[in-house]
């Protein structure tokens, strides 16, 4: 006879192509939704991507490693398009050369405040020194936050979880943050966004003009090396 | 754009190698990109790179569609939220409210050093 759905879902659940499958459809449905409603950044693809993921592993009770055992082919893909983001600083290395020093300058001290910031502040509120630890790389994109986390002997998961936080607030924030300021150098307003939010900002500078997705790619990759050198020091000079 | 895709792996690879042999603390992928771009700056000056991947619009192409998606591939990390439940219920408001916090300030300071700089320096910067 037939495999009884229960069999199925049991062999199912197990398969990376299950997971893949939900990662692609889910995503897709977000994005969509997204672009419906004129990209609004309340309506942030990754962010309601992410819960619905959440609660339908909740429901079906599958496990994190499970999952990820699909969502893994996708998460590889970090590294690659990290690199990929040569091509936007390429085609306008006449504009970022004008900006050169304006970047890096702003990348120093964006950098110092993106980790000094979140050291200071999560010793005032009180939180334990393995989670300040873990959240001091977060604005940094994902991969290189981890390795970091590690080589600190903090918690990579939870840091991982710290950075996509980081990435949706600023992706959320930044555009009516910048409007209110009256900020209107899409360099500048983009190269913050990469910088302080890392990937899921970059993708939100895309959607609001090429050249802001540009600064915040360049800036995305820069804070990466300077966030790996800068940490280790910041957490012996702040951390209790 | 299976050649385009095994450039820029290519370079993430090289990346990571040299990473490795030379112990920076740099990220390898950082590293590769680094190396991609040069690889695009050099077949502007040497005439016979510019064929394959490397041709022109080729590599431009496929990386641009490659990034318009670059939000999903951090669906399968911060899903990871699900094993640290206890946690957030524990520390989750402190958590979100440090992170937005620092994420502004970050902001701010990154957006109003890169406008005054850029104010007093660009008429150097405008001469190229």
């Amino acid at each position: 006879m037939t495999a009884s759905p229960f069999s199925l879902w049991v062999y199912l659940s197990q398969t990376p192509l299950l997971w893949l499958t939900v990662t692609l459809v889910v995503y897709a449905l977000a994005d969509a939704l997204s672009q419906a409603s004129g990209r609004n950044p309340l309506l942030n693809p990754v962010l309601h991507a992410l819960w619905v993921i959440g609660v339908f592993l909740h429901l079906t009770g599958t496990p994190y490693q499970v999952y990820f055992g699909g969502a893994q082919f996708v998460h590889f893909l970090l590294g690659p398009v990290t690199v990929a983001l040569a091509v936007p600083l390429y085609e306008n290395r006449r504009v970022v050369r004008r900006a050169l020093v304006a970047m890096l300058l702003a990348l120093v001290v964006g950098s110092a405040t993106a980790v000094s910031s979140v050291v200071v502040l999560a010793e005032l509120v009180g939180l334990p020194r393995d989670i300040v630890l873990s959240l001091a790389p977060k604005s940094v994109t994902a991969g290189v936050a981890m390795g970091i986390s590690e080589t600190l002997g903090a918690d990579p998961a939870l840091t991982a979880v710290a950075v996509i936080l980081t990435g949706i607030m600023g992706a959320i924030v930044v555009t009516p943050m910048m409007n209110r300021l009256g900020i209107t150098d899409f360099r500048a307003r983009g190269f913050a966004a990469g910088l302080a939010s890392h990937g899921i900002g970059t993708a939100r500078a895309f959607q609001v003009d090429e050249l802001a997705g540009t600064f915040a790619g360049i800036a995305m990759s820069l804070n990466a090396l300077v966030t790996s050198l800068l940490v280790p020091l910041a957490v012996t000079l702040l951390v209790r | 754009m299976i050649a385009c895709f095994s450039l820029i792996l290519m370079c993430q690879l090289a990346g990571e190698i040299l990473v490795r042999a030379a112990r920076v603390p740099v990220p390898g992928p950082v590293l590769g990109f680094m190396l991609l771009f040069g690889v695009l700056l050099l077949r502007d000056r040497v005439g016979p790179l510019a064929r394959g991947p490397l041709a022109p619009g080729r590599i431009e192409g496929t990386a641009k569609g490659f990034l318009a998606h670059m939000s999903l591939l951090f669906v399968p990390a911060g899903v990871g939220v699900v094993q640290k439940l206890d946690l957030i219920a524990a520390h989750g408001v402190a958590i979100v409210a440090v992170l937005a916090g620092s994420v502004i300030l970050t902001m701010l300071a990154t957006v109003l050093t890169f406008l005054v700089v850029g104010r007093v320096v660009a008429p150097e910067g405008d001469r190229q």
